[in-house]
């Protein structure tokens, strides 16, 4: 008997979880896959983390209005599912006279865009507000409802509560072609069997032009991967607490100079458009365009405190605005297309697809609603993910408490980050286990440090394979394919 | 579980700087010295060097690492060292407080007389010579692969290239070579050896691994695994020669691209660092810039030899003993005085013991309940009574005093605490 | 017929060049040397070249799967392979203390192979 649901989500990055999170509200059963061995091994897993403000999209495009309801709904997102969020603000910093020109367009999109709080302020405030800044400042834009986040939390979070809530999650399961009655999906096959579904909704990123081609939508709809490059530095070394663009040019919203959640601070990304949707490799010219630009707005920084480097794919489209005179080639597609039914459509979400996807979500909840589905809310809905600890964050006496608890707590595995066996544990053993070691680092932080795992991924791999009851030779990073040991040196099993 | 909270020399790390420096303090008279170690056992880096070429300065023999460190495990037992294993220093404030943390002793503070920072190095990263490509599981530092190998029995990779001619790289050319796996090459970027000649010769020479000076990698292939890596030529200035490039098939990418000493609990602790070394500013007794925390070994300036770290741990060792002989001398004559019996509080909280051989000593105090009749007040030790007197009431809302006399020195001077007490009558 | 070779000594970390010079076989001349084990060396890596080798063997119930150990004095440079080959094969027995013998006269040469450390049991 194959399985039945009701809603069949492709794509496990931020938009496809925060939708399935948002779906779990509802009666109806709800499956959400990914082709990885993880969640958020996508777009997500490389982005700079903002939760825009909304002044940047053109006017009246989708990603636009996406961008401004959604940017609202991330206080309540973080207070409910326990993720770290700060509403610090942005700025987007004018270098010399000839830039200021820019800022009043900017400003002038924000009111159209209906986006609260920005102002403008002159270059000597914004040297007072970032003393390492470019004494060339000559003035920025201060965006008073721009956010940072950890978008690896936020998909995790979003994720565990839609289990939580009763729907399932299936890692390693990779869509490949739809099953059809007439012009109705009914469901669809994968390489870990066929689902049946009356609805399938693509949130699969780069690959979203793939999924709606197998439904026979959009045959002209492309995605082209834009790369973007990031160097990340030493908390302990550099800090720069805010968050600084520079003034959008034809390439995109250009090189941040910005902080995370995590303190660290960190540079990029730069745009540059490829073919390969898998290559995510950093380079020599796009790391040189990084630092050229971050420089020009901190001139100040010094490569020795680098201690990571990365990059990710932006799945630009080519989805023109459905608005009326707007010329705009790179709009989000989010509909529910006339030729297929049972076909919820994304594609395109590119930045700030990010700060939307509470609002995607709600908007995908809405097309259901329009297309006669009742979305009944359950009774038994919690909308609330608690946190686990984290001993990196907490105070010396929090610390004593949490050991005295459960004294795995007090085993530090990874020494940069001071992330503890009991943080792995609990992450293994999760309602989405953590089972490779990129997911764990992902959720705890660990070996993102200055060692870079060179500490704790033996110790990890020991702790993956205990766990999981399986050889060490099986722990992989990032999935099948990418095991860190090949044999035992003799023949030592163990 | 620990003995005491607070010891005359807690030494951070286990490896020849640390156990050196708690031998020497120990047979310089320090009576509680404690090594602490967040790995499961005493040695440091030097458990993994399984590679003979210790020793030839102090002992005057070749010897592997572990048997070098053994000497020194055995000797610190020996002289009654106490350690604390698989436990992390998570902080420590000038005041030389440890916070520390483990499994098997749970969360807690300790205090220490004298401090020697005794943490070792990490190694360089590839986020730090920023080599560009892709992200695949198969890029190690040398010395997580050594680990792997030496300790832990499990091979990292099969076809190996080393970027490095330092020598835990030349080093690790060579054990996985004995270990059946295929060094295609080590890389250089500088025209010469950064490691020690010798490890030229038994570790590359003699196995015909190749190694080429003034190469790197420029770019790392595949998405889930080190598929390959592009190397490159460069020229005086580190520019790549266009052309010279190279694409090696291999599984591995090992780092061996230098070391750099372990010091964010020095920061933490106020201890200045030299940006040339990236270790603390040391005296020539390696006490650093905050007095009582002193430092040995790869954590002040990255060592060739561990012999040198050795003596260098011996000085930090002897240094630090004296330091807290001294300190604990004078927290031998300052004693507290305690609030006993129905006693709120008393001031002074602590005395001088030699004050008393010519002066009185007023003890100031208030009691918690009124008892309305006579009362006598008493100065004790714990055991025996040094002075008393009589009242004929006690109320909070009133000051009281006892005086202590010259003629009790004798009394005061055996103790290691006074109390107030005060009883009815 | 004379002949010139270039070594590099391997007796201790300095790690002088020596330049040697043979004359039907013999040698008769070492330059680049700071001290006389330069001279010993040369002797010795022109006519039985010899290494230290240090490995692993397998350890049954040990606190670590493997044990360190290492020739006591070097072996000749043909036989690396060989007793690798041979501590391959060998498992020992926790605990096993450190210069406990694991190989007497490896191969024949008159060399022990040694434990380098204590490995308690579990
Ligand atoms: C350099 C850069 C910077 C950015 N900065 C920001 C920012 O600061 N703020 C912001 O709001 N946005 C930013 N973005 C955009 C943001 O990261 C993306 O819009 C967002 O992550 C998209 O999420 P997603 O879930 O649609 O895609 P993804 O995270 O890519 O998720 C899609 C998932 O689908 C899976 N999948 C694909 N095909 C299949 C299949 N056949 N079967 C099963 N699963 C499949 C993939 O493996 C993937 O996990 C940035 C993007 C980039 C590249
Ligand atoms: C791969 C390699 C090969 C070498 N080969 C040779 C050689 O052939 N001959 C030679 O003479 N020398 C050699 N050396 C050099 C020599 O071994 C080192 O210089 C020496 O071991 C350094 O000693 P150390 O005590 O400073 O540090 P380490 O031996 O690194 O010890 C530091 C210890 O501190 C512990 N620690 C750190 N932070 C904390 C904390 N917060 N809480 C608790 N514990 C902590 C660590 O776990 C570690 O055990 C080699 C070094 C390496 C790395
Ligand atoms: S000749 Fe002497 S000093 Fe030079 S490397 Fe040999 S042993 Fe060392």
């Amino acid at each position: 008997m194959q399985e039945k649901y009701d809603y069949i989500i492709i794509g496990g990055g931020v938009v496809g979880c925060i939708i399935a999170r948002t779906l779990s509200r509802y009666e109806g059963r709800v499956l959400l896959i990914e082709k990885e061995a993880d969640l958020c091994m996508g777009t997500t897993a490389a982005n700079t983390a903002i939760v825009h403000a909304g002044y940047d999209p053109l006017p009246n495009t989708l990603k636009a209005r996406m961008n401004v309801a959604g940017n609202a709904m991330w206080d309540a997102l973080a207070g409910e599912l326990n993720f770290a969020f700060e509403r610090r603000g942005d700025f987007v910093v004018a270098v010399g006279e000839e830039e200021l020109p820019a800022l009043d367009t900017l400003m002038l999109q924000a009111k159209k865009n209906g986006v609260p709080g920005c102002v403008i302020l002159p270059g000597p405030e914004v040297r007072r507000r970032e003393k390492n800044i470019t004494p060339d400042v000559s003035g920025a834009l201060w965006a008073s409802t721009g956010g940072i986040c950890d978008p690896f939390a936020v998909t995790v979070a979003a994720a565990e509560n839609a289990v939580m809530n009763g729907a399932e999650v299936k890692l390693n399961t990779e869509f490949k072609e739809f099953i059809m009655e007439g012009d109705r999906i009914i469901g669809i096959k994968t390489n870990k069997g066929d689902f049946l579904s009356r609805w399938v909704i693509n949130a699969a990123g780069l690959f979203s032009d793939f999924v709606m081609h197998q439904a026979g939508v959009r045959p002209e709809f492309k995605i082209r991967p834009r790369k973007g490059e990031y160097f990340v530095f030493d908390r302990a070394d550099v800090e720069i607490d805010n968050v600084l663009f520079p003034v959008p040019s034809d390439k995109g919203k250009g090189v941040l100079v910005t902080t995370t959640v995590h303190g660290n601070t960190i540079l990029g990304p730069n745009a540059e458009i490829i073919d390969d949707k898998e290559n995510s490799s950093t380079t020599i010219s796009g790391m040189e365009e990084i630092w050229a630009g971050a420089n020009k707005l901190i001139p100040s920084l010094s490569k020795k405190y680098v201690i990571a480097t990365f990059a990710g794919l932006r799945p630009m489209g080519n989805a023109p605005c459905k608005t009326p005179g707007v010329n705009y080639n790179a709009d989000y597609i989010i509909e529910i297309p006339e030729e297929v039914r049972g076909f919820v459509n994304l594609g395109g979400i590119e930045s700030p697809g990010l700060a939307s996807s509470p609002a995607i979500a709600k908007e995908v909840v809405d097309l259901l609603k329009d297309a006669g589905e009742e979305m009944k809310v359950k009774k038994d809905y919690d909308p609330i993910r608690p946190a686990r600890p984290r001993f990196r964050e907490m105070s010396q006496k929090d610390r004593k408490l949490l050991v005295d608890m459960d004294p795995r707590y007090g085993r530090v595995i990874c020494r940069c980050e001071n992330v503890t066996e009991g943080e792995i544990i609990a992450e293994i053993h999760a309602p989405i286990p953590a089972i490779t070691y990129d997911a764990i680092k992902r959720r705890t932080w660990l070996g993102t440090g200055r060692c870079q795992g060179g500490f704790d991924t033996p110790r990890v791999v020991d702790i993956l394979a205990r766990e999981l009851g399986v050889s060490p030779l099986e722990i992989t990073k990032r999935g099948e394919g990418s095991e860190f040991l090949f044999r035992p040196t003799k023949k030592v099993e163990n | 579980m620990l003995k005491k909270d607070t010891y005359d020399v807690v030494i951070i790390g286990s490896g020849p700087g640390g156990l050196a420096a708690a031998v020497a303090a120990k047979k310089a008279g320090a009576e509680d010295v404690l090594v602490i170690e967040r790995d499961t056992e005493l040695g440091g880096i030097l458990l993994q060097c399984i590679h003979n070429g210790f020793g030839a300065e102090i002992f005057k023999e070749d010897l592997p690492g572990p048997s070098y460190a053994q000497r020194y495990i055995d000797e610190s037992i020996e002289l009654g060292v106490e350690t604390l294993l698989d436990t992390i220093v998570l902080e420590v404030t000038p005041g030389r407080k440890l916070y520390v943390s483990s499994r098997q002793h749970g969360f807690f503070e300790i205090n220490a007389r004298a401090l020697v920072l005794a943490m070792g190095c990490r190694e360089r990263t590839r986020a730090m010579i920023q080599i560009p490509g892709m992200r695949p599981a198969g890029v190690y530092t040398a010395g997580t692969a050594q680990r792997f190998v030496n300790i832990e029995g499990k091979m990292p990779g099969e076809k190996v290239v080393i970027l490095g001619s330092g020598d835990i790289g030349m080093i690790m050319a060579r054990r996985l070579t004995f270990e059946g796996a295929k060094v295609e090459r080590v890389l250089e970027i500088l025209p010469f050896l950064s490691g020690l000649n010798r490890n030229y010769v038994q570790c590359l020479q003699d196995f015909d691994i190749p190694l080429l000076f003034k190469h790197t990698v420029k770019f790392i292939h595949g998405k889930n695994r080190v598929e390959a890596v592009e190397t490159v030529a460069v020229d005086d200035k580190w520019n790549h020669i266009p052309g010279s490039e190279e694409y090696i098939p291999c599984d591995t990418l090992l780092l061996s691209v230098g070391l750099i000493p372990e010091n964010e609990l020095s920061r933490q602790a106020g201890v200045e660092l030299d940006p040339l070394t990236g270790g603390p500013y040391v005296d020539e007794s390696r006490q650093t810039n905050v007095p009582g925390i002193f430092a040995a070994g790869n954590v002040v300036h990255v060592y060739d030899l561990a012999d040198w770290v050795t003596l260098a741990g011996y000085e930090a060792g002897k240094g630090a003993a004296k330091f807290a002989m001294a300190l604990r001398a004078s927290e031998e004559v300052h004693i507290p005085v305690l609030a006993g019996n129905n006693v709120h509080h008393v001031v002074p909280q602590t005395i001088n013991k030699r004050s008393l051989e010519d002066e009185e000593i007023e003890l100031q105090f208030r009691v918690r309940m009124p008892v309305e009749d006579r009362v006598m007040i008493e100065v004790h030790d714990g055991k025996n009574q040094i002075a008393r007197r009589l009242a004929r009431y006690a109320r909070p809302g009133e000051m009281n005093t006892i005086t202590l006399k010259p003629k009790n020195f004798a009394d005061v001077e055996k103790a290691s605490s006074i109390t107030v007490d005060v009883h009815p009558r | 017929m004379v002949e010139k070779r270039r070594l590099i000594c391997i007796s201790c970390p300095v790690g002088c060049e020596l330049d040697v010079t043979l004359d039907e076989g013999k040698i008769v001349d070492v330059e680049g040397n700071s001290c006389k084990l330069g001279l010993d060396y040369a002797e010795q890596e022109i006519f039985d070249p010899r290494r230290m080798v240090a490995s692993t063997v397998r350890v049954k119930n040990g606190f670590h799967p493997l044990v360190p150990v290492y020739t006591e004095k070097p072996i000749p440079k043909p036989k690396i392979f060989e007793v690798l080959a041979q501590l391959r094969d060998i498992e020992l027995e926790a605990p096993i203390a450190v210069n406990d013998v694991v190989i007497e006269n490896v191969l024949d040469t008159g060399i022990n192979v040694i434990a380098s450390r204590d490995m308690p049991k579990v």
